[in-house]
């Protein structure tokens, strides 16, 4: 009795430790979700309540969504969503096609094309991030997407080798039977390997997505018309021009710009799991 | 031999077709957007890059100055040093912090119920949104003089503190959104801590191990690999921290986040002094490779591979 009675305290303990610093931990994200409904004489005197007390301001969303220098934040994230999304799919495609390469063909030189890829997976981009600029210039391709999505046409090293991973567990026999059968190594790859890559195909679409939309430097260096701004440059120029003067309105859109995240988060959150650990393990 | 070449002789119309399904031609097919993009848009812009460096490039001309950048570099820009200082403190003060959360707890979360896994999940989030400017904001606005930490300090009586305006506390606030990133590492490390065989552990138990024991004697040796790898990769981005000094700080107060990236990018994008620029790149890449040497060679003292798992 007494015993069961310890361990009901230690369970209790370690719930309202656990739950507890999961809250303390998503704490910023939920402030910041409220926030966008306070206005501003609230966040700057009251800011360590967290409902509002001055009211709720709902119109801090219209603000927002007027968006800076006569765009909408409807332009931005329309330009988020097509470099997002070319860049994911291109991502995937060109990633598998290598994974499969160097996991399953024993080709010439593949060795040192490993190593070359584990070399750009460590490869800090700073440090080609001028002369990259130098190119895409010298192609009048600067202020355009182009900078943007095309690096993703030619594979990301962190996927490739998180598919080949992946393709370890997939039995050889499978693709020796289709061989034998008369099905040709191209075909291997679109109707054996590419099926059975799903669940890495699906971690690569979301880690993709979401990297591709939060990224700041890339859009910061190639984007300079407010046209072709993308939402995570839009905002940082927003708050820039009129947080001091309107921090609900920028809550509001840096909520908005989140919700796709959020959205990703809520329905793929096992596979983001699982595709995260068979990455990092075994590396 | 003579079978061999009647064969090559009947097949010779196919000859193309044939060669396209050999080995080399299907890896080379597959790996070409690989390659081709690693030589253009990698070896080529590093090749550029090194030559930059050499230069006074500056978006009009460049001439070649020698060796100038990098004297100029190591004898006459103390903000050069300063710079690399402050991002080996943050790299310091954020990684091993972050390393150290992940670990604890992915190890009190390894229990496989419903509600641990809805914690991982709360953990998590944050590794999710955390790097992008929408979080930066908010962290901006949270350690604002007026923001929300202060609100709190203020609250239970604690002067306000000036988090982003002073250079002995600015590094915190901005280490702390790291910190908070924690998610990834800790699903990386659950994942390790499962493969760690049960038996293991009731070994230790019936010898009268202590939970603490189990922990430093079976867990950590156990999980060492894991560890490698989280500190690695953790370490090199650590050192590429680049949004969080651009958005909260701006670099300041003065030169205080200043961080490598932070540094390249200004000479180059906006001071033009883009050879200058390069030669601090290629500084970074050596600086970075001998960071992750040196994990690498201590790594042999406390990494700890199991026997016949050495593929």
């Amino acid at each position: 009795m007494g015993m069961s009675a310890k361990k009901k305290v230690g369970r209790f303990c370690y719930h309202l430790f656990i739950g507890g610093f999961g809250l303390l931990m998503i704490y910023p994200v939920l402030w910041m979700i409220i926030g966008s409904f306070k206005n501003n004489n609230d966040i700057m005197n009251h800011s360590a309540n967290f409902l509002p007390t001055l009211g709720w301001h709902m119109e801090n969303w219209a603000n927002g969504w007027k968006g800076y220098s006569g765009y909408s934040f409807g332009t931005f994230f329309t330009n988020s969503l097509i470099v997002a999304g070319i860049a994911t799919l291109a991502t995937v495609i060109s990633s598998s096609m290598v994974a499969y390469a160097l996991a399953r063909i024993k080709f010439k030189g593949r060795k040192i094309w490993f190593s070359c890829m584990l070399a750009t997976l460590m490869l800090p981009g700073q440090v080609i991030m001028i002369p990259q600029y130098m190119i895409y210039n010298s192609i009048n391709a600067v202020g355009t997407f182009v900078p943007l999505v095309l690096p993703h046409f030619f594979g990301q090293a962190f996927f490739i080798y998180q598919m080949m991973q992946f393709c370890q567990g997939i039995p050889r026999e499978l693709d020796e039977a289709a061989f034998v059968d008369g099905c040709s190594k191209y075909r291997i790859y679109s109707r054996i390997i590419l099926p059975l890559l799903k669940p890495s195909i699906v971690t690569t679409l979301i880690i993709q997505f979401y990297w591709k939309w939060d990224d700041y430097m890339g859009p910061l260096i190639y984007l300079s018309r407010p046209a072709t701004w993308t939402a995570s440059l839009a905002l940082k120029n927003f708050a820039d021009s009129s947080g001091q003067s309107d921090y609900g309105a920028m809550f509001a859109m840096a909520t908005l710009s989140l919700i796709p995240v959020f959205l990703i988060f809520l329905i793929f959150n096992r596979y983001l799991v699982e595709g995260i650990s068979s990455t990092g393990l075994k590396g | 031999m003579k079978k061999k070449a009647n064969a090559a002789l009947a097949a010779q119309p196919k000859t193309f077709k044939q060669r396209m399904q050999s080995d080399n031609a299907v890896g080379y097919v597959f790996a070409a957007p690989f390659i081709i993009g690693f030589i253009c848009l990698t070896i080529f812009p590093m090749g550029l890059s090194l030559y930059y460096s050499l230069t006074n490039y500056n978006f009009v001309h460049a001439d070649f100055i020698g060796l100038n950048n990098y004297v100029r570099m190591f004898t006459g820009d103390s903000r050069f040093w300063y710079s690399l200082w402050r991002t080996f403190l943050y790299v310091i003060l954020a990684v091993p912090l972050k390393l150290i959360f992940a670990l604890l707890v992915a190890f009190f979360l390894t229990r496989n119920t419903k509600i641990a896994s809805l914690y991982r999940a709360v953990y998590y989030l944050p590794s999710l949104v955390g790097g992008s400017v929408a979080v930066a904001l908010v962290w901006k606005q949270m350690f604002a003089r007026k923001g929300m930490i202060n609100g709190i300090l203020g609250a239970i009586g604690i002067d306000r503190l000036n988090w982003l305006g002073d250079k002995n506390l600015v590094l915190f606030p901005l280490a702390l959104l790291t910190v908070w990133q924690f998610g990834s590492s800790m699903i990386i490390f659950a994942a390790g801590l499962k493969e760690i065989p049960t038996s293991y552990y009731e070994a230790a138990e019936i010898d009268g191990a202590s939970s603490v024991q189990r922990f430093f004697k079976i867990t950590l040796p156990c999980l060492s690999p894991v560890i490698l790898y989280n500190l690695v990769m953790q370490t090199i981005t650590g050192f590429m921290v680049f949004t969080q000094a651009a958005i909260i700080t701006q670099g300041g107060p003065a030169d205080a986040t200043n961080f490598i990236a932070y540094y390249i990018y200004t000479q180059g994008f906006k001071y033009f002094d883009m050879g200058y620029g390069s030669a601090i790149s290629w500084v970074m890449l050596v600086v970075i490779a001998i960071v992750t040497l040196i994990i690498f060679k201590t790594s042999k003292k406390w990494v700890f591979y199991e026997a016949g798992n050495d593929d």
